[in-house]
């Protein structure tokens, strides 16, 4: 059985349908991408997924539960941590208190105090940070502390909306390489990005969205070797 | 650990002035160093501080604008003097008395600050500001149109006059609509007033400091990025909203207990009102405890300071207002101030880290 099942979603932006019956399935251990261009609906479905969003039809299921009408705020203790897309940091609080933040929904101190060191230990940046706002953090680092926030609530399955926007090209590398560690320390992830080619090169298998609908699906391999995804995608 | 108790250190100040305020109120009243008008002021300091750090809750920590927080002032203040003035002979004591009235007053008020929050909290910014105004507005008329009577059986209710009260030979009228509640017992005074200032601050303090107050900040900062870590947005803003109502209602508690006549005037409970305490937590910065604090003080003792200038007076009181604004808000000040901070020159190192 698949970790995550997405069914025949539909959702929609008062009388504007942005999903229009897409169904997908993330097993576990895997990193899948979901690639498409800009308004293919990539973060509406994440957004419906996490409980951000209610769709009108469809149905989203988490290790076997429902979670279709289940609110955001519970989503996260069942085990599914979402990064949103862009900067979305506590700008005004410190890295350690977004951090802390993270683990909101976890009440044990020393598993929450085990988590910090491990997200430390992969953001070393972060460490040295921990008491400035993260509001005075780089782009890049914003973004790490969004993914080491995400694992302090120690998800079985992160879902992360276009890490890589607006990053230098260090820093893509970099949030990529973290991703590859995240899903080789055993989360399942779920990646949504417009920059294709890198997605495509550390995921297992991929869906590529088109304006609410999903075109092609396969494995991140074949995708990336196909001439259509080429052409529209990848630039080649 | 270090920044724990910096944030301590910080707060042991702010508490430090109050007490020496305090003190300092006390010796001058004492050896008669103080005019009957500056006697008669301190209470009046005292509501409007209270008032200021509330809404400092709402405005700075949850960080939405809300207009009507002489509303809730104003429910406190008619709940808390309809109880002390029906137990006037009951209740000899004038603390008890006064203390169940504050029970009763912040009760309702944070009531009603739940039943307001739930509907209007689904808006932000200048909707939610707008809306707010608007409840302020209601509740301040509402009152003005309530007639309660109490005799041998029980309370009586009206909102045409008096006279449909229908009550008994031996009832008495306790709010006459317009008129407001008269004889209510003046219990307050300056020590009663200094103590809920220290409750407030130990409250909001408390609040702001703990997992539910970041878990407010959270949500100031980033709404989406709150709920997607499992913060229940709902929950939360509904919380600060009427522990922020319930405060302010303490607030209207005391002005009530200050004067014997209660009446709602668009002076002391309507949008202008509201108006003044946003212009105090905005002037003393947005989310500063003490910063409201502050600027609550300096800007109701101004306007009586500068009394002897008469006509000027206003004109002044316009101008500190903006000379503090530019001082709080203007980047060039505050680096130049951050530049010159006393703390800065001490430790030069030590970086402020809210």
């Amino acid at each position: 059985m698949a970790m995550l099942e997405i069914k025949d979603l539909e959702v929609y932006y008062g009388m504007i349908q942005a999903i229009k019956g897409i169904s997908f399935q993330v097993n576990e251990g895997e990193v899948i991408a979901l690639i498409g261009a800009n308004g293919a609906g990539k973060t509406t479905t994440l957004h419906t997924i996490s409980g951000l969003i209610a769709p009108k039809n469809g149905t989203v299921t988490f290790e076997g539960a429902d979670i279709t009408k289940i609110p955001a705020h519970r989503i996260v203790s069942l085990g599914m941590a979402h990064v949103p897309e862009g900067r979305r940091v506590f700008a005004s609080l410190s890295v350690f208190q977004n951090l802390k933040l993270g683990a909101y929904t976890r009440s044990s101190k020393e598993e929450i105090e085990d988590s910090l060191q491990t997200v430390y230990k992969r953001f070393p940046r972060l460490e040295e940070r921990k008491n400035q706002p993260a509001g005075t953090l780089s782009g890049g680092e914003q973004q790490m502390l969004a993914m080491g926030r995400a694992l302090m609530s120690k998800p079985r399955i992160i879902l992360m909306d276009e890490p890589s926007m607006g990053l230098s090209p260090i820093f893509v590398n970099e949030i990529f390489d973290i991703i590859k560690s995240v899903s080789a320390g055993g989360t399942t992830v779920l990646l949504v990005e417009q920059n294709a080619k890198k997605a495509l090169s550390i995921a297992d298998r991929g869906y590529v969205l088109e304006t609410g609908r999903i075109v092609l699906e396969g494995n991140a391999q074949d995708l990336l070797n196909d001439e259509s995804v080429k052409k529209a995608y990848l630039g080649e | 650990m270090k920044k724990l108790s910096k944030n301590t250190k910080s707060n042991l100040i702010t508490y430090g002035i109050v007490i020496l305020a305090y003190i300092f109120c006390e010796i001058f009243m004492r050896t008669g160093h103080m005019s009957s008008l500056m006697k008669g002021i301190l209470v009046p300091l005292c509501v409007y501080v209270i008032l200021a750090v509330s809404l400092n809750l709402t405005v700075g920590i949850l960080g939405e604008l809300s207009l009507g927080h002489a509303g809730f002032m104003c429910v406190g203040a008619f709940a808390g003097a309809v109880f002390s003035k029906c137990t006037a002979e009951i209740i000899s004591v004038p603390t008890v008395r006064f203390i169940i009235a504050l029970l009763i007053g912040v009760a309702c008020a944070g009531i009603c600050g739940v039943l307001i929050g739930i509907p209007v909290l689904r808006l932000r910014g200048d909707y939610l500001a707008i809306v707010t105004l608007a409840f302020g507005e209601i509740i301040k008329n509402l009152v003005n149109v309530v007639y309660l009577g109490l005799d041998s059986n029980g309370f009586h209710f009206s909102m045409k006059d008096a006279m449909s009260l229908g009550m008994e030979p031996d009832g008495v009228v306790i709010i006459k609509g317009a008129q407001g509640i008269t004889g209510t017992p003046t219990d307050s005074n300056f020590t009663i007033g200094i103590i809920l200032v220290l409750l407030t601050l130990f409250i909001v303090i408390n609040l702001v400091h703990s997992r539910t107050g970041r878990a407010i900040m959270a949500i100031r900062d980033n709404r989406i990025a709150a709920e997607s870590i499992g913060i229940n947005i709902t929950k939360y803003k509904i919380l600060a909203f009427s522990v922020s109502a319930a405060l302010s209602g303490a607030a209207g508690v005391l002005y009530a207990h200050n004067l014997s006549t209660l009446t709602a005037l668009p002076k002391n409970f309507g949008y202008n009102m509201s108006i003044m305490i946003l212009v105090f937590v905005v002037l003393g910065g947005i989310g500063s405890i003490r910063g409201s604090m502050i600027a609550a003080v300096v800007l109701t003792l101004l306007p009586e300071l500068l009394r002897s200038l008469n006509e000027y007076r206003m004109l002044i009181y316009a101008v500190v207002l903006i000379a503090t604004m530019i001082f709080t808000w203007s980047p060039k000040a505050i680096s130049l101030r951050e530049r010159y901070s006393p703390a800065k020159l001490f430790h030069k190192e030590e970086k402020e880290v809210q």
